[in-house]
Order: C-alpha cells, then sequence, then structure tokens
C-alpha cells in the first residue's frame, strides 16, 4: 500500500519536472536561487564571521570599488561585498520564513473554512476578506511599529498581513475537491473530519500551497526590504534593506556613491524575479489554462 | 462584504443571487460599514498594546514633574478605563477627530487635510498613467501572445515589478538630479516646488518636480495591470463569439476592440479601483525618497519619533480609502457586468 502510494507521488513529481523542464524563464529563475542560495549558505567560509563587526573593519569609510573591496566600503570601512554576501542570508531567511507562516495560516483557515463550512467559514472568510482589503504593507508597518525591534517581528508582521489570498484559493480548492465521490467513500467507510483533511484534501492542494508559497516569497522578501528601509527592521542584523537605508543616511544619494546604492537593490530584484519567475511556470503547470508562462 | 478584493476578479456564482440591485447596494453597504467599524477596533487596539507609557514617550528628554505628566494624561484621556476610551475614540473619529499629534502639537485630522492634496495629485496622475499603459501593453501583449514583443514586455514589466520602488528613486535621484559623468543633474531631488513661483510658471514647476517621483511609481506599478488585462484577454481569446465576429468578415483590430476587449476590462475595472485605494498608501515610499509633502511623507515622519496618534491616525485613513474604493468598485460592476449582483 505505501510503495504503491511513493511509487505514484514520485511518477507525478518526475511529471512535474517534465513539464517544468519546459519553461525557460522558470528554469533561469531556479538556477539564480539555486546559486544565491549555494553562496548565501557559503558565506560564512567565503568571507568570514566578522564582516559586521564595526570595529575591527579592514578598510577606510566609503572607499570606492578596488581589488581589495570588489564593492568599496560603507561609512565604517567595512567591505560591501561581504555584508552583501551576509545579507542574503538575513532577506532569504526572513522571505522564506514570512511565506511559510502566511502560507500556514493561508492553508489552514482555508481548508478548515472548506470543509466544515456553515457559519465558521462565514465568519472566517469575512475575516479574510477584511484581510484583503486592507493595505497590507501599512499593516504590516503599523505591526512592526508596536512591537519590538527583531527580526521575528518582521517576519510576523509580513505572516500575519499577508495570508488572504491563500486562504481564498485553498478554500476554493477545498470545496472543489470535497465535491468528488471519493471523499463520500472515505466517509461512508468511516473516515472523520481528521481523516478526510489531511489524508485526501491537504494532499491535492498542495500543489495549489506551492505555487502559492513560491510568489509569496518575492512578495515577502520585497516587503522585508520595505521595512529594514523605513528602519522597522532589526538593527542588529544586516539585511539588504538595511544597507539601503545606511546608504541613505550616509548621504550616497547626494554625494553620488552609487556603488553603495546599486548592488543591494540589484541583488533584492534578482531574488524577488527569480522566485515571481519559478512561481509563475509553477503556476502555469499546474494550471495550463492560466497561460501565465506561455 | 466585499468580495471584489481578490486582484484577479471576484469569484461568483453568477445566478445564486437573486436580489435586485437596490438590495445588493445595502448589503455592500453594510459590509464596508463593519469593514470601517472593525479598522476603528483594530487601529484602537492595536496601539494599546505597545508596553511602556505613551506620556512617558512623549516627554522622552524633557524634565516633567509628575503634575505636569498627570495634566497630560487627562489632556490625551488615558486616565480614563479602556472601554470609555474606546468609546470616546469611536465617537470622535466619527466626526472627523482623530486626536492631538504628540510631534506636531496640532490635530491629526488638520495635519492629514494638510498633506492630502499632494498626494492625490501625485498618487493620481501615476495611477492613470500606469492603468492606461499597463491596459495597453496587456492588450497587446494578449493579442500577439508567444510572440517577441510579448515576452518582451512580459519579461520587461516583471523586472520592473522586483524592483524595491524606494531604491528605483534613489538611483533616479543619483542619474537625474545629481548627475553622473556627462549626465547633468536636470530635475530637483525632491519636494514639491520652487517656491516664489504663481500662475502657469507655478504649475510647470509643480509638474517639473513631479516628473521623477511619477515615473518611479508607474515604473514599479503598471506590470500589475498589464498582467491582468492580458491573462483575462487570453481568457476571452478562445470565446466562441469571436470565431463569430470573424466569421463575420470584422477586420482583426476591431475584433479586438469591439468585441474582446470589452470583456476582458471587466476584472481591470475592479484592479483600478484597488489601485486608486492604494493612491495613500502605495506612496509612502516614493514620498520618503522624494520628501514629497503628502501623506506618504507625513507617515514617515510620524514612523521614525513614533508618533503614535498620528500613525493610528493615517492608518484609519489609508484604510479607509481602500474600503470605500472597493464599495465603489462594488457597486459599479453590477452596471458593467449585469451577471452580478441579480
Amino acid at each position: 500500500m505505501t510503495s504503491l502510494t511513493w511509487t505514484r507521488r514520485r511518477a507525478s513529481v518526475a511529471r512535474f519536472w517534465r513539464r517544468y523542464r519546459r519553461r525557460r524563464a522558470g528554469l533561469y529563475g531556479l538556477g539564480a536561487l539555486v546559486l544565491i542560495a549555494l553562496a548565501a549558505l557559503a558565506a560564512p567560509l567565503l568571507v568570514g564571521g566578522d564582516v559586521q563587526s564595526v570595529t575591527h573593519a579592514p578598510g577606510t569609510a566609503l572607499e570606492p570599488p578596488s581589488r581589495e573591496f570588489p564593492l568599496g566600503t560603507d561609512q565604517f570601512g567595512r567591505s560591501l561585498s561581504g555584508l552583501l554576501l551576509w545579507g542574503a542570508r538575513v532577506s532569504l531567511a526572513v522571505g522564506l520564513l514570512a511565506a511559510a507562516l502566511s502560507v500556514a495560516i493561508g492553508t489552514l483557515i482555508g481548508v478548515l473554512a472548506g470543509h466544515y463550512g456553515g457559519w465558521f467559514a462565514t465568519v472566517a472568510m469575512r475575516v479574510t476578506d477584511w484581510f484583503l482589503v486592507m493595505p497590507s504593507l501599512v499593516l504590516a508597518i503599523v505591526l512592526a511599529t508596536v512591537m519590538s525591534r527583531s527580526m521575528w517581528t518582521v517576519i510576523l508582521a509580513i505572516g500575519i498581513t499577508s495570508w488572504p489570498t491563500t486562504a481564498r484559493l485553498v478554500r476554493a480548492q477545498t470545496i472543489a475537491v470535497e465535491s468528488r465521490p471519493y471523499i463520500e467513500r472515505a466517509k461512508a467507510l468511516g473516515g472523520g473530519h481528521r481523516h478526510v483533511m489531511t489524508r485526501h484534501v491537504l494532499p491535492n492542494v498542495m500543489p495549489l500551497v506551492l505555487s502559492q508559497t513560491t510568489l509569496c516569497i518575492s512578495t515577502a522578501i520585497l516587503t522585508e526590504a520595505t521595512l529594514a528601509f523605513l528602519g522597522l527592521g532589526d538593527p542588529t542584523v544586516v539585511s539588504w534593506g538595511g544597507m539601503l537605508q545606511d546608504a541613505r543616511e550616509t548621504g550616497a544619494v547626494s554625494s553620488g556613491h552609487w556603488w553603495y546604492l546599486a548592488p543591494p537593490g540589484i541583488a533584492i530584484a534578482v531574488v524577488a524575479l527569480a522566485f515571481t519567475l519559478c512561481g509563475r511556470a509553477v503556476e502555469s503547470v499546474l494550471n495550463p489554462r492560466l497561460g501565465a508562462g506561455r | 462584504m466585499t468580495t471584489v478584493g481578490s486582484p484577479a476578479g471576484a469569484v461568483r456564482r453568477p445566478g445564486t443571487t437573486t436580489s435586485a440591485y437596490p438590495r445588493y447596494l445595502a448589503g455592500r453597504l453594510g459590509g464596508a460599514a463593519v469593514s470601517l467599524f472593525a479598522v476603528l477596533v483594530t487601529s484602537f487596539f492595536l496601539f494599546r498594546i505597545i508596553p511602556g507609557d505613551p506620556v512617558k514617550a512623549m516627554t522622552h528628554g524633557m524634565p516633567t514633574s509628575a503634575a505636569q505628566m498627570a495634566t497630560l494624561r487627562r489632556q490625551f484621556g488615558l486616565d480614563l478605563p479602556l472601554w470609555q476610551q474606546f468609546t470616546d475614540y469611536c465617537a470622535k473619529a466619527l466626526t472627523g477627530d482623530l486626536g492631538m499629534s504628540y510631534q506636531f502639537r496640532a490635530p491629526v485630522g488638520e495635519l492629514i487635510a494638510q498633506k492630502l492634496p499632494a498626494t492625490l495629485l501625485l498618487t493620481g496622475v501615476a495611477v492613470v498613467l500606469y492603468s492606461a499603459l499597463g491596459l495597453w501593453l496587456g492588450t497587446r501583449t494578449a493579442w500577439r501572445h508567444g510572440g517577441l514583443g510579448d515576452r518582451l514586455h512580459t519579461g520587461v514589466a516583471l523586472t520592473l515589478w522586483s524592483v524595491p520602488s524606494f531604491w528605483l528613486g534613489l538611483l533616479l535621484i543619483i542619474v537625474f538630479s545629481v548627475g553622473v559623468g556627462p549626465v547633468p543633474g536636470m530635475f530637483p531631488t525632491g519636494g514639491m516646488e520652487s517656491g516664489g513661483d504663481t500662475g502657469l510658471a507655478y504649475v510647470l514647476d509643480v509638474a517639473h518636480h513631479m516628473v521623477l517621483p511619477v515615473l518611479t511609481l508607474v515604473a514599479v506599478g503598471y506590470a500589475q495591470t498589464l498582467l491582468v488585462m492580458r491573462a483575462s484577454l487570453l481568457d476571452e481569446m478562445g470565446g466562441d463569439y469571436l470565431t463569430t465576429a470573424r466569421a463575420k468578415g470584422l477586420r482583426d483590430d476591431l475584433v479586438r476592440r469591439r468585441h474582446a476587449v470589452p470583456n476582458a476590462l471587466l476584472p481591470t475595472v475592479t484592479m483600478i479601483f484597488i489601485n486608486l485605494g492604494h493612491v495613500a498608501a502605495g506612496s509612502i515610499l516614493v514620498e520618503t525618497v522624494f520628501s514629497w509633502p503628502g501623506l506618504g511623507g507625513l507617515f514617515y515622519q510620524a514612523l521614525s519619533v513614533p508618533d503614535l496618534p498620528l500613525v493610528q491616525g493615517l492608518f484609519v485613513v489609508f484604510a479607509g480609502a481602500m474600503i470605500v474604493m472597493n464599495l465603489l468598485a462594488d457597486l459599479l460592476y453590477p452596471l458593467l457586468d449585469p451577471r452580478v449582483g441579480r
């Protein structure tokens, strides 16, 4: 029984990959992500853990790019290329965790509302609609303002404000799955609510959740950068948005220090674009009618 | 409650509701009222979870006696029980009184009213421009989908969409205001006017100041309209009625303009309204970067203190704008699409 399930699952993953491979934009996105993830994981080996140290900075303040510092130095004399690499860890970690939190909340509410229906679904969907109407960036900013400054605050603020789209999609998919005859069969054989939700509904909404997560990550990374730029990020770690804020505050704009300003923004854009391309490719594989990837 | 929140258009099952327009109208109005009340509740309690004493934060760094603190507390109504503070807050908010700003020592409502026109001007122009650009490019790319132009436009739009708006703004300032290499500084680095001009010169001066912020907003914003328009037109393009129109012998651009585009516009209309709702909130970063004297810049100033009554008031205004725009989209939609709301 289990081996049969696994054979089927392996086959469907292989089928998915065969179709995904045909989307060129999706492959570029995936390739970029693998490279960036490897660089972020290897950051301690490549640049060492003391790049963030303000007191043991190797260079002088605001040096232009040179052999020793390929991207120049910041106002403390720290190497910007090292900081950029180190910042990838923070930005990716926050983006991934916030998206995971947001999709988890959305999936939970979507499945419960789709499965139980009735007054619970009515209330849950009203709350979802309300959150959907709220300007999510403003809500995230307000949450980050009233809580203490830390990475977890940022993750929480993004996660709490961005789940409604997932909840709506998952609820619709849950209702579609539960109208199929095999659910009735499972119920007739004595399957309870939990069995139906975890064994039948959840595996069927997983592909949708996957594509939603990928799309969600790019938004989360952009929101993190925005919050850090507004000074609402964790002051103890260096993220790409935080680097941009530092650059602006040290007057990189008026003195034309483009080498301080350009790289973090490009890094944010590349990662966000890569996740968007992957998400759109996954979406178009799963739902060819959308025509998004064509 | 508003159901047209999702940009991809509402998930509605036509024919499940049998009420006529007045009943639909009443339902939507009631939903919007509940949403607005929920915003007031949220804004009140959200700002009460902050640990610490707002009066202490307000007088931070200034020598204040206990008697003065008590006076301030009474002045801001902080000595009353929580439920009474809440009812007072709601009653006042309904009359437009959003409290006093700690930072400016002025009524929040007045500050917002002062800054509102600048924001409406900047983002209004930007939303009109990027909606038009997005609709035009979305129609073109979908009609010739799969071609070189389609891939190019979709790629450029997705890339610009991934760019943080504040970063793009800063780069534009460096290149076009400060000047890089041979490029001279052509546009002002920020603000809304140079001062001293009147009449036509004043209008031109403001327009000159608006170029870079509007450019930033349009670049970052048009992708969404483009993608929604493109997806919705692609959806229509399989329709049998287009084959009929072609079989009648209509020219290709007539089939597009008269038959396909009007149907594909429906989901996009909702989205344009939602973008109008973002008018205030969407410009926080761009206004900050370009020191535009609008609500977004005011929000940033309030955040850095933090000036809680001002943050709270702006939150209510931003959220309220979204709710009102959603309501308008909901009310307009049945008039455009007779299948909805009957």
